[in-house]
């Protein structure tokens, strides 16, 4: 039992210190970080949006991360956005980061796309607005009516797309996720500049 | 940035020290004169050079073994029986229904419209159902079930606590029923590999502990006097994923970059510190038994241990190269990745030098074929994770779907294959029972393996110049989605194959517990049992 004792504790001991390098020493360095002085907290209806973000898994398409022109030039010359820095995610909890570009970043979407009918129309029916466009349809997340009431948002589908009669209009869900995508706007400066990329090879 | 610098300094300093103390300490106290003698602890006396091969034939055993051997050692086999199979049957079913979902988002990525009315057959909610379900479902419940069967072989005495373990496995099948759900509904934690709702994840903690308890128990009581390596990697396994899940999943406690850090930190580590060394021990077992020959240098596999200990649990932060987070943290990580190659080097002399000379028996046994393709497929996707790790080669495979290819090619082509593997051993030793149809088996293994081939060569090619189009703007984005949808249909292809072979599986494990077929006197190869040698 000692042997098998002393396996188990060197094995505890090697992981501890693993934990003290990657988790409590960036946790201590990055909460000390400065937040952007521009960055706003979201609103409750732009994190109810959130939660349908990571309800329906976008995550595991879309990156909210651009690198360093000086790293990898491409995010910024597809306009995704200056390199973020950890202040830029003072207020998302859970990260939502992502490692997978089968669409592309949504670190700025909000400033690249800032028209709430265009994200209503691409939910309802990517394909209709990105030709040949791999995006699911998230036609749950909307309803059909015959008529249209006061406070409805309709979508304004284009011809072949609309249903021959009656409406589509979003739900509280769409709506909010909307919200929540015309928040990602992360075109103001960084205070501090990403200090990674400086002395990257 | 300075106190953080000058904290590393002191930090690395001080390791350096206490690993020097250590090396000295080890040297003075003869911790390496475990030679070969200790690689010999896995067999009884007389029994070298008799391979135990791949199911039992019980009159020759006998003719080499004495009866008290025998016996012993059927005692210990049977000892296990109920808490083995009570995870074995568990893992099968969460394979089937894994790939189900792996491969309904495989086909959901290049047909979008695909079952795309229902909120929960959307693919954000199918993949990670998918990631889970063959991840803590399959793998881990598999290799639990063949580390609580080689226990009792490994300390040569029986199971003590077995009921532990099957408590512990209804506990672990209700996490996953509610951490499945709990995906499906929407109610995902949102971070990759730690989608569960934490409330759910102490389900997995206990359940885990409980399979623990037999482990500790039958070590107590173990009549070896050495601990062989394939136990090493077992105990450390048991006391790295409790731990791991625990400090990962605290809610509220992470927030921002730091978030992604510890997510990323446990994701690698689930690889690394959890079904790296379950995949690994038991290929040091099954290799060495199927041939009857000691691995070639027994010292060598526990340096290969303590480095693999010390390497692999800092690696997790190459996920994030480039990210926002301290270049520091990054760098450290891809330097482990690299050194990651030393524990794989040691382990692929072990496993491929054990084999030389012996690969003819490849064409009869079905475990050894299996197991051996894992060990090689380890060596392969590990080596390919260090050069993946270097800024130069991450800039292109980042955020692609080579990544993809990689993680298929570690916990399929690796894990999975040595747990078929072991599954094909253990199973006859349990059920007092030869495999019904030895065609099913070869079915089995050529599905499976044209499935991954052609999954991780079109994975690998497509992610590749998708991450090459990606670099600069010059292509149009959705230019790269078309330049990668025939690799996708190829994926797919190849995940059917998987999943057809998978269902072979399943249907001959199920006729094994129901002990179908003939009775056979002779244990079921890939030929004709007749022609099987034993060195």
């Amino acid at each position: 039992m000692k042997r098998a004792l002393a396996i188990m504790v060197g094995a505890a001991l090697i992981l501890l210190l693993a934990t003290l390098t990657l988790v409590v020493m960036p946790y201590l360095q990055m909460s000390a970080e400065q937040v952007p002085p521009d960055l706003k907290p979201y609103t409750e209806r732009q994190l109810e949006g959130r939660q349908i973000y990571i309800a329906n898994g976008c995550v595991y398409c879309h990156s909210q991360q651009p690198r360093d022109p000086s790293f990898a030039s491409g995010d910024k010359d597809r306009g995704w956005g200056r390199p973020s820095v950890p202040g830029d995610y003072a207020y998302d909890t859970p990260h939502l980061l992502g490692t997978m570009r089968t669409g592309p970043d949504l670190f700025n979407i909000g400033a690249r796309q800032p028209s709430k009918d265009w994200h209503l129309l691409h939910l309802y029916n990517p394909q209709a607005v990105v030709k040949d466009s791999i995006m699911p349809p998230y036609r749950f997340l909307f309803r059909w009516v015959r008529s249209v009431g006061e406070d409805d948002t309709v979508v304004r589908l284009p011809e072949p797309y609309a249903p021959e009669e009656g409406y589509i209009v979003p739900t509280e869900q769409a709506l909010a996720l909307v919200d929540y995508l015309l928040a990602l706007d992360r075109t103001y400066p960084a205070p501090t500049l990403p200090e990674p990329e400086k002395t990257q090879e | 940035m300075t106190p953080t610098i000058a904290v590393l300094l002191i930090i690395t300093f001080l390791l350096s020290t206490v690993g020097l103390l250590l090396l000295i300490w080890s040297i003075a106290n003869n911790q390496f004169s475990h030679g070969q003698k200790s690689a010999r602890t896995i067999f009884s006396p007389g029994e070298e050079g008799i391979g135990e091969d791949p199911a039992e034939a019980p009159q020759r055993q006998k003719q080499e073994l004495s009866d008290a051997e025998y016996r012993a050692r059927y005692d210990a086999d049977q000892s296990s029986r109920l808490a083995t199979l009570s995870w074995l049957s568990s893992s099968v079913f969460w394979l089937l229904l894994g790939s189900a979902y792996g491969l309904l988002s495989s086909a959901k990525m290049h047909m979008p419209e695909l079952l795309a009315n229902s909120e929960f057959l959307t693919f954000g909610r199918v993949r990670p159902m998918h990631l889970n379900a063959v991840t803590y479902g399959w793998a881990s419940m598999a290799g639990i079930a063949i580390a609580l069967f080689l226990i009792p072989r490994l300390f040569k005495t029986r199971l003590a606590g077995g009921r532990f373990a099957v408590i512990g496995a209804v506990l672990w099948n209700i996490g996953l029923v509610l951490g499945l759900g709990a995906i499906n509904l929407g109610l995902s934690d949102g971070k990759e590999w730690l989608e569960f709702p934490w409330q759910v994840d102490l389900l997995f903690v206990a359940g885990g502990a409980l399979a623990a308890v037999p482990l500790l128990l039958t070590a107590k009581q173990r009549t070896v006097s050495h601990l062989y390596v394939t136990s090493w990697y077992f105990l450390a396994a048991l006391v790295w994923f409790p731990f791991l899940f625990l400090i990962a999943n605290l809610p509220y406690v992470f927030p921002g970059t730091s978030g992604a850090t510890v997510n990323w930190w446990f994701a690698h580590n689930v690889l690394g510190l959890w079904v790296t060394p379950i995949g690994i021990g038991i290929a040091y077992y099954m290799i060495p038994k199927i041939l009857g020959r000691p691995i070639i240098s027994y010292q060598l596999s526990l340096i290969g241990f303590w480095s693999l200990a010390l390497f692999y649990s800092q690696v997790g932060i190459h996920h994030l190269v480039g990210g926002p987070i301290p270049t520091w943290l990054v760098t450290l990580s891809i330097v482990h990745s690299v050194m990651m190659s030393i524990p794989v080097i040691t382990v692929a002399i072990n496993h491929h030098g054990t084999m030389m000379g012996n690969f003819h028996r490849l064409k009869d046994s079905p475990t050894l074929r299996f197991v051996w393709i894992g060990a090689l497929m380890y060596t392969v996707s590990s080596l390919q994770g260090s050069m993946e790790a270097l800024r130069s080669v991450n800039v292109i495979t980042h955020f692609t779907h080579y990544t993809v290819a990689h993680a298929h090619l570690g916990m399929y082509a690796f894990l999975s294959f040595i747990l078929f593997g072991a599954v094909y051993f253990i199973m006859p030793r349990l059920m007092n029972w030869e495999w019904p149809w030895r065609r099913l088996i070869a079915l089995h293994f050529w599905l499976v393996s044209i499935g991954i081939l052609i999954y991780v060569v079109s994975l690998t090619i497509g992610g590749w110049k998708q991450g090459v189009e990606l670099l600069t703007a010059d292509t149009p984005f959705m230019d790269i989605v078309r330049m990668t949808l025939p690799y996708l249909e190829a994926r797919t292809i190849g995940g059917s194959l998987m999943t057809a072979g998978h269902i072979v599986f399943a249907f001959h494990f199920v006729a094994m517990l129901l002990r179908k077929g003939r009775l056979q006197d002779q244990p079921t190869l890939f030929r004709n049992p007749a022609r099987e040698v034993s060195q």
